[in-house]
């Protein structure tokens, strides 16, 4: 099978919804004549055109809005935000606006917009560039949200979201855009609400989202040379969370390691944690382990950046902490 | 800023027509008030007495088709648009036969097959979807239009620009109706705007067509936004109406205004559109008090259908979330 790359797993996603659907477009600053600030658009204008493939002004606002205004209209449209840390400014959009419509409405409206952004830390860009926000829209009821880690994931799963009813905040990882797997020429939807077992294994389950789910990768071989069977689970949707492959995992090996790159307080991985200790206590051997970031914003000097965000090793730190566990 | 001539076109009857659907809203929001104070309607309530010819001279001037976003303040334009009353008070109290079954209330009135996407209650929060509606009217060729109403106070926000930017930039199909009742809640005016007075100066900023209405008078904010929904509809490029018009009560019900002087209120009170169209219909005492005997006839049977309707489960709460 030819290689895929993550980057170009996107771009196949969106053209492939385009080429299938005239109502699918997509708009974000920068996306069209430059094909986006990571460049996953590249070669869209020329294909679609300018009326489908829309450069906008700077107001995330206005672009968020203006796609649940088309959306609620049937259309299907894919917005680009540049850095998930510009996804602040359309908040209100996104939590008051695409959240509510049809709730408020009394199921009247239904509103299938698909938000794409990325983010993510490792190239020092400082405290407004590379954070993850993820658990800021897990936290909101009518909303869906995404975070895949590979190529065919994340191009089965943008397809999923696009022809999905409800707004999906769709999360990207910049340093996976590069990251290469085999792939089948066909693109093969990914079900939204779908964990995938990454790695098999018996002794404890590392469950981990986008860039972690590599780090944990790598961190299960080394621990695999101390006679540590690591078994790592991708959510892939973080909402609705797939808890009966989470949880199935974990009666199975006994012990949990929930790991993600946004910071660990109040995270993602503290929900994982609770529904774990509710749904699987009497098979738990050790206290659930949570890796995440430090408490401090993204520092721009390289070893200060990576003193805050968890590498491989502080994975496989966590992983140790629970199987040496005293019983 | 287009110059506006007093049109006076409309057939008496038609503005007899008109003159009814104004005073249903009157009489609808005088009885939410009754009802508010008796204590049966749960929730916050905003009314918008003395505005009753911008939701009637609008909302006639739409065609089939034709889409809306309101404010919290969205008796009137529901209504104007069709909703039948029994259906706007049973979501005032809460019940499943409301126009939102329930789910909405006072400030979240929706009636999709009306083309009432939703009342709103972040100020300028329904503005960007309706740039989005008649973007997706343009992509899709349709002769449609969408609306959005909402409050001077809401030119202020960073969301109002980037949707009026938007808009004419892209040229999509979305007229702007600015109720300029010169209150934002307790805020005058010349507290929170330096072109209070005209708010047509900040669609200008936007190289955007803006005209100025009167709008307490009817007649003239019909033909002013059927004008403009003309010039919409072809395509050439959103329209901002910056309608001239008079908050008579408070904020809120219950609003007990300490903020606004007796002679700002007397003039709100003097700039009624009722009695001003009242007057101009030169209408005989019997066949008024014929007009308003019917159209509370129609309130209070609305009231009578909200209180005998059905009330929702509680775990009904969860249904709706996701599509």
């Amino acid at each position: 099978m030819p290689e895929l790359t993550y980057r170009a797993a996107v771009r196949q996603a969106l053209a492939d919804a385009m080429r299938a659907d005239g109502d699918v477009f997509v708009m974000g600053e920068d996306i069209a004549e430059m094909g986006g600030s990571m460049g996953v658009t590249q070669g869209l204008l020329d294909e679609f055109g300018p009326e489908r493939v829309r450069n906008t002004p700077i107001s995330e606002m206005a672009i968020v809005g203006a796609a649940i205004g088309a959306a609620m209209q049937g259309m299907r449209p894919v917005v680009e935000i540049m850095y998930e840390d510009f996804l602040t400014l359309s908040l209100e959009q996104i939590v008051n606006q695409a959240a509510k419509h049809r709730y408020m409405s009394g199921g009247q409206l239904k509103v299938p917009l698909t938000i794409r952004t990325q983010g993510g830390a490792g190239w020092s860009p400082g405290a407004q560039h590379a954070q993850q926000l993820e658990a800021w829209l897990v936290h909101v009821p009518g909303l869906k949200v995404v975070f895949a880690s590979s190529p065919n994931d994340v191009r089965g799963l943008l397809w999923s979201s696009i022809y999905d009813d409800n707004p999906v905040i769709f999360f990207e990882h910049r340093l996976l855009y590069p990251i290469k797997e085999e792939a089948p020429a066909e693109l093969e939807p990914v079900p939204i609400g779908k964990a995938r077992v990454v790695r098999e294994g018996g002794d404890v389950t590392v469950i981990a989202t986008g860039p972690l789910v590599h780090r944990s990768l790598k961190a299960a071989e080394r621990a695999e040379a101390d006679g540590i069977s690591v078994e790592v689970v991708d959510p892939r949707t973080l909402q609705p969370l797939d808890v009966d492959t989470l949880v199935e995992s974990v009666k199975k090996t006994n012990r949990a390691v929930v790991a993600h790159e946004a910071v660990t307080r109040m995270g993602f991985g503290a929900e994982v944690t609770a529904v774990l200790q509710e749904q699987a206590f009497d098979w738990l051997d050790a206290p659930i382990e949570r890796v995440g970031a430090k408490f401090a914003p993204l520092a721009f000097a390289p070893a200060m950046e990576q003193f805050v965000v968890p590498q491989p090793d502080d994975v496989l730190a966590a992983i140790r902490r629970t199987v040496e566990r005293e019983q | 800023m287009a110059k506006v001539e007093k049109r006076r076109a409309l057939s008496q009857e038609r503005l007899r027509e008109f003159l009814r659907e104004m005073l249903l809203i009157r009489r609808f929001e005088e009885k939410v008030e009754e009802r508010f104070r008796a204590g049966e309607l749960p929730g916050f309530l905003h009314v918008a007495i003395g505005q009753e010819a911008v939701a009637v001279g609008v909302c006639q001037a739409l065609e089939d088709g034709d889409v809306f976003a309101s404010t919290h303040r969205a008796h009137g334009h529901t209504l104007a648009r069709g909703t039948h009353p029994n259906a706007v008070m049973a979501e005032l109290y809460g019940k499943l036969e409301g126009c939102s079954h329930g789910y909405g209330g006072s400030m979240h009135l929706y009636d999709v097959e009306r083309g009432n996407l939703g009342a709103n209650a972040v100020v300028a929060g329904g503005l960007p979807a309706i740039v989005g509606a008649g973007l997706a009217f343009k992509l899709r060729d349709e002769p449609r239009v969408a609306v959005a109403f909402f409050g001077d106070g809401a030119t202020n926000t960073g969301t109002f620009h980037e949707s009026l930017n938007l808009a004419q930039l892209w040229k999509t199909k979305s007229l702007f109706v600015c109720e300029n009742n010169h209150w934002a809640e307790s805020t005058p005016g010349w507290q929170h705007s330096p072109v209070w007075d005209d708010m047509s100066k900040r669609a200008l900023a936007y190289d955007m067509a803006a005209v100025k209405v009167d709008g307490q008078d009817v007649e003239e904010v019909f033909e002013v936004t059927r004008e403009a929904l003309e010039r919409v509809r072809s395509g050439e490029g959103p329209v901002f109406l910056d309608v001239e018009t008079f908050r008579m009560e408070g904020h809120y019900i219950g609003d007990a205004q300490i903020y606004r002087s007796k002679e700002d209120r007397a003039e709100a009170a003097a700039h009624d559109p009722i009695a001003a169209l009242r007057e101009r219909l030169d209408l005989a005492d019997e066949e008024w008090e014929a007009l308003d005997g019917e159209v509370r006839g129609v309130v209070e049977a609305s009231v009578e259908f909200a209180k005998a309707g059905t009330d929702p489960q509680p775990e009904d709460a969860l249904k709706n979330v996701y599509a």
